[in-house]
Parts: C-alpha cells; structure tokens; sequence
C-alpha cells in the first residue's frame, strides 16, 4: 500500500513539474531555432522532457495565441546584401500618430511600424518604421514616395540608416540559463 | 553575399512563414519545393553557417513574450566599437546596430519582465558610463510576417 501511494505522489509531482518548467524551458530552446535534422521536434522534446506531440501541440497552441508570430526561416537582410536598412522617424501630433502609423504600416515599403514615446529634449520623435532596400537611393525614393502619399511633407522626421550591424539575432526572454 | 541559388531563394520566398507544423518538416518542405528532406536540411544548415539566416523557428511577440525595448546611446566615435562590443556581451541585448546621428548605437534590451528588464539597462548604464535612452514600444501597427526579398534589386549593381 505504501508503495502506490509513493508511486502515486510521484507521478502527481512528475505532471505538476510537467505543466510548468517543460513548456518554459521548451521556449527556451525555440529561441535559439529548430535543430537541422529529420525530426526537429523530437529532438527538442528530448532536450525538455516532453513527447514530440506534447512539443507540435505547445507550438500550435503558441500560434494560435499570437505569442509565435511567425515561424519560419529568420532571414539576416544585411548578410543578403540588403545593406541599406532606414529607421525613419518622425515627431506627429499625438492625435495623429495612430492614423499615420496604420497608413505607414500598410505601405509596401515599410517592414515595421511603432508607436514610441518622446524623451524630450533629447528625443522629440514618436513613429518609428523600418525600410529595407539593396540601395540607399531606393530607400530614400521609397521614402519620398510615401511622404507625398500620405501628406507629411511638414512632418518633422529624420533617416538613420545603419552603417553597422553589431549584433543580430533573436530575443531571449526565458529565465533558462543560456547551454 | 553568399551566392545563392534558386533553390536557397525559393526556400526563402517559401519559408519565412508558415513552416510545416508536422513531424517532418523539411521533409513536407522538400515535396513542395520538388527536391529531397536531406537537400532540404543541408541548405539550411549552409545558410545558417553563411549567416544568411539566423535561424530557423518561431518569432515570438516582443509584447507578449516578455519585456523588450528599444534602446540607444549617443557615443563619440572613438569610444565606439568598445562600447557596440560591451552592449553585445550585456545579457538580453539581440538586435545592435550603429546608425546615422548623435543617439549612434541602437539595440534592442530583453528580459523576462519589466523588472529584469529595468535592471539589465541600469546595469548596463553603469557598466558603459553613458545614459541608455529607453524607447518602449506604445504601439504596433505592422505584422511582421518576413517580407518579400527583391531579389533583382540585390543583383542589380
């Protein structure tokens, strides 16, 4: 009788442990991307203690609720040779900044879109967006292009192309130690 | 750039999104695109050596993931790459880039939460010696779903 009953608390404590630490240390490890083989999820299912399905459902799940946006293959632009990379800025009314950020956003050109506060004096700009091209000229025709469609050619802003990527890679938001 | 062929561009057009939820992914990749599971797994891995891709899986929402900011200090260039290299080694830091203005160097702070997150950049402010300018996101207004590469554009001389 001792016996199940210590079978049985154990299995209890097993699943307790199962529903939380495996599903964090599971993003963990997606942060840093598939490993290249065959069966990519039973390798990290493997690495976190659950089943390959119990891994597929944790990633659908994920999806679903918008924490995944996107899975796929994570392209480097700058390693592609698409150099010239512009954050556009730009210092909008603040009763305007929604309205210009969803017609900036809907624009081709633009690969990222973001409200942002201001950090007066220093900083008095508060729409973020990103253009990617091959070529500074394309950037910047790009540019003029959606200031003349979107009427903001009074608009404060300002064009910090990089010059350098320093670091590129994905977000580490787990507590997991780094393998 | 890493020449890449019309298989590793199509892989790219394919991919960035929308990779096979399945057991065998590469392999459900490789019947649509008409070659082979092992071609498949060996561009990739020769992509991500080349540092063409920086990996393959999941974007995770900045918002929902945990807490993340844009950040960025106003460094004199000869202070430069010593203070890109301590940013990089500072735990959390993924994108850094130096860009065209006072405000130089660029990057972007993770963390669990807002609480981690404040003291990583407090940290890392005093480590560099110089104000980190914290820009939050307020709001989004674009999906990032991997945009389109313009192939002919990078040919293009």
């Amino acid at each position: 009788m001792n016996g199940l009953i210590s079978t049985a608390t154990a299995t209890f404590t097993a699943t307790a442990f199962r529903a939380s630490a495996c599903p964090e240390r599971l993003r963990s490890l997606l942060e840093r991307g598939l490993p290249l083989t065959e069966r990519p999820w039973r390798a990290l299912a493997e690495q976190c203690g659950m089943s390959e399905s119990e891994v597929l459902v944790w990633v659908e799940r994920w999806q679903r609720e918008g924490l995944i946006k996107r899975l796929g293959l994570v392209v480097r632009h700058h390693a592609l040779g698409m150099r010239a990379n512009a954050m556009v800025v730009w210092d909008l009314p603040d009763a305007a900044v929604a309205e210009v950020g969803r017609q900036l956003a809907a624009e081709p050109a633009v690969t990222l879109c973001y409200r942002r506060p201001r950090r007066l004096p220093a900083w008095p700009y508060n729409l973020f967006c990103m253009i990617h091209g091959a070529r500074r000229e394309r950037v910047l025709a790009a540019l003029d292009g959606i200031v003349e469609r979107h009427d903001l050619q009074d608009v404060p802003r300002r064009v910090l192309f990089s010059l350098k990527a320093y670091k590129q890679c994905g977000g580490r938001y787990t507590r997991e130690k780094q393998p | 750039m890493a020449a890449l062929d019309s298989l590793d561009r199509r892989l790219i057009d394919a991919y960035q999104r929308d990779l096979p939820l399945c057991e065998r992914p590469f392999a459900a990749m490789a019947e649509r695109l008409g070659t082979s599971e092992a071609e498949v797994i060996e561009r990739l891995q020769a992509l991500q050596h080349d540092q063409v891709l920086s990996r393959v899986g999941p974007v995770f929402d900045h918002a929902r993931a945990g807490a993340s900011l844009l950040a960025a200090v106003a460094v004199p260039e000869a202070e430069r790459d010593r203070v890109a290299a301590a940013i990089n080694r500072s735990p959390g830091v993924n994108h850094n880039y130096l860009r065209e203005h006072d405000f130089n160097l660029w990057f972007v702070m993770t963390a669990a939460d807002e609480l981690q997150l404040e003291a990583r950049l407090e940290a890392l402010e005093e480590e560099l010696g110089y104000a980190v300018l914290r820009l939050p996101m307020v709001a989004a207004y674009h999906i990032d779903l991997g945009f389109p590469i313009p192939w002919d554009e990078l040919e293009t001389p």
